[in-house]
């Protein structure tokens, strides 16, 4: 009797399965059909704030995280996006992270700031007309009380200072190093071969040099919580600068020059990559008067300073700024 | 500590004043993981009867595998997710890949193996008794299977509640998928981690309120529609 029923229950089971899968299917397929939600705004913006697959294409980009955590791209993207009549999908991430997903082709521009990255990526066919169109620098910042003696040393002096501290008394001296391949991880490589040390011997050295793996502003809290020194660019830094109890000890040097490229994938080696148009109306744009005068104001309200610094005109003449042509010539 | 305070009254202050972007975040959110939550349940709801209701070779291995995927990291889901739908993965040329679908996506593998599992658990603490009792008072095979799924019905609804719950709360795969992308694969999650990531902890754990707000509404709804049916 038992086994009977079993057995009848078997029988109709799989088809009512079959069925149910099939139904899941058909709905997952309709879903993007499915009925919107009300929003709050105009019937235009309803349309676009549910969709699950888009109708048009979306223009996206890969963006360092300073330029996004300070809000810039905010401030931007609403710009373009009726400008250039697309959507703006903004993504996210280190450099080395952004700089990957160009390369898989899940972006069509990215914005990092990596010079010996950027220079690989497009060797390796990649990255097409590469332009600047902002800068600032960085900083070390640590305790107000500067265990190590660093204050208005030269970066690769003051590096030198922490190492040799760090390795007497890591109770006292710490260093945090975003250890995550960004652009600012990058430079602090940079800075610790200047000081000449080797990055892979300093990261083994000990218990002072600790290896967050986060994006700068988490770092900076991190900093701030430990009493540690810290590598940031100078953005990141000001908007942080009323939450952190860190201060900028070492604030000159020529290896703290930050600028800011724009690189557009290469569709002849990235099949994907499918908006080269609109990636060029996008560098051009960038290096546009109109927004370079928004960059140039951009943060002074809030911060009494800008947290970028436009290329127009000529205002980056240190060495390493990039040549005339980078931020002049549009892309064709 | 006072951060908690200011964060309550921001929630509150959020919701009463409707603003439109948290708004639509949270909307999104909703949308998102009960789209992942329906998906899922019409997969392994039936899959799980199926399971039940069988004797077969390796019934307990396979359990014990279901078992062991509902402890699947979000990351881990989102990048597997990722290799598939990117650009270069073998499912690129859907272009899924930082958008709400691809989110869905992580989301309903995500929840898959507690949903069935659990679905399985909940058909086993009735079938017994209710199998019998069908079988005495001479139920037709159709009867006998709606009376069981009708018995397990509060424990099936409590299983859907909780993958709804893990849906709606993780981020890892949906920031990896969906890319935060502002006004498209923005999240409660995902805000909270960028609010976090920029520093402003109040304004994260406003919207951690909201997202337990949401829970509770989800849940508290469910559970009057089980009472009155």
């Amino acid at each position: 009797m038992k086994t009977l029923l079993i057995n009848r229950i078997r029988r109709i089971s799989i088809p009512i399965v079959i069925t149910c899968l099939l139904l899941g299917a058909i709905l997952a397929g309709c879903a993007p059909a499915a009925p919107q939600p009300a929003a709050t705004e105009n019937a235009s913006d309803q349309v676009t704030a549910f969709p699950i697959i888009p109708g048009t294409p979306r223009f996206k980009i890969a963006t360092t995280t300073s330029l996004y955590d300070t809000g810039l791209w905010n401030y931007l993207e609403p710009m373009f996006e009726k400008k250039a009549g697309v959507k703006l999908d903004i993504v996210y991430a280190g450099t080395g992270v952004a700089l990957e997903y160009g390369r898989r082709g899940d972006v069509d521009a990215v914005v990092v700031h990596d010079p010996a990255a950027e220079a690989k990526f497009i060797a390796d066919g990649y990255g097409i007309n590469k332009r600047s169109f902002a800068f600032n620098h960085f900083l070390i910042a640590g305790p107000a009380a500067d265990p190590a003696g660093i204050k208005d040393l030269t970066p690769e002096q003051a590096f030198k200072k922490i190492y040799d501290a760090g390795m007497l008394d890591p109770d006292k001296v710490k260093f945090i190093s975003r250890g995550d391949n960004s652009g600012t991880h990058s430079k602090e490589k940079l800075i610790w071969q200047a000081a000449g040390l080797k990055y892979e011997d300093v990261q083994k050295s000990g218990p002072w040099y600790i290896e967050a793996g986060k994006g700068m502003g988490p770092c900076l809290l991190m900093a701030s919580e430990q009493g540690s020194y810290i590598l940031a660019d100078i953005s990141t830094f000001l908007a942080f600068k009323s939450k952190v109890n860190v201060a900028p000890l070492v604030e000159k040097g020529d290896l703290f020059l930050n600028v800011y490229d724009v690189i557009e994938i290469n569709p002849e080696k990235v099949k994907t990559a499918k908006m080269l148009p609109t990636a060029k109306a996008f560098t051009n744009w960038l290096m546009s008067d109109e927004v370079q005068d928004l960059i140039a104001g951009y943060g002074v309200a809030e911060y009494g300073r800008p947290l970028f610094n436009p290329l127009k005109g000529g205002g980056c003449a240190e060495a390493g700024c990039p040549k005339l042509e980078d931020y002049t010539v549009p892309v064709q | 500590m006072q951060e908690i305070w200011r964060a309550l009254v921001q929630a509150v202050n959020l919701i009463i004043s409707l603003d439109t972007e948290v708004v639509q975040i949270s909307l999104r959110s909703l949308y998102i993981s009960a789209s992942s939550i329906i998906i899922a349940a019409l997969f392994c709801v039936p899959i799980g009867s199926l399971i039940h209701f069988h004797d077969f070779r390796g019934k307990r291995v396979v359990i014990n595998v279901i078992q062991t995927f509902y402890s699947l990291p979000t990351v881990v889901v989102g990048l597997l997710v990722f290799l598939f739908i990117s650009r270069s993965g073998p499912l690129g040329g859907l272009e899924l890949l930082f958008t709400p679908a691809a989110i869905i996506i992580g989301q309903v593998i995500l929840i898959m193996p507690m949903l069935t599992g659990m679905t399985i658990g909940a058909l086993r603490g009735v079938d017994k008794t209710i199998r019998d009792t069908a079988l005495s008072s001479g139920a037709g095979t159709a009867q006998a299977i709606r009376a069981i799924l009708f018995e397990a019905r509060f424990a099936v609804v409590g299983v859907l509640i909780l993958g709804f719950g893990r849906a709606i709360s993780e981020v890892g795969a949906a920031l990896m998928l969906g890319g935060n992308i502002r006004g498209y694969t923005r999240v409660l999650t995902t805000a909270i981690s960028l609010e976090t990531q920029r520093g402003d902890l109040v304004l994260s754990l406003a919207l951690g309120i909201i997202l337990i707000g949401i829970a509770m509404v989800v849940s508290v709804i469910m559970n009057i529609l089980l009472q009155r049916y």
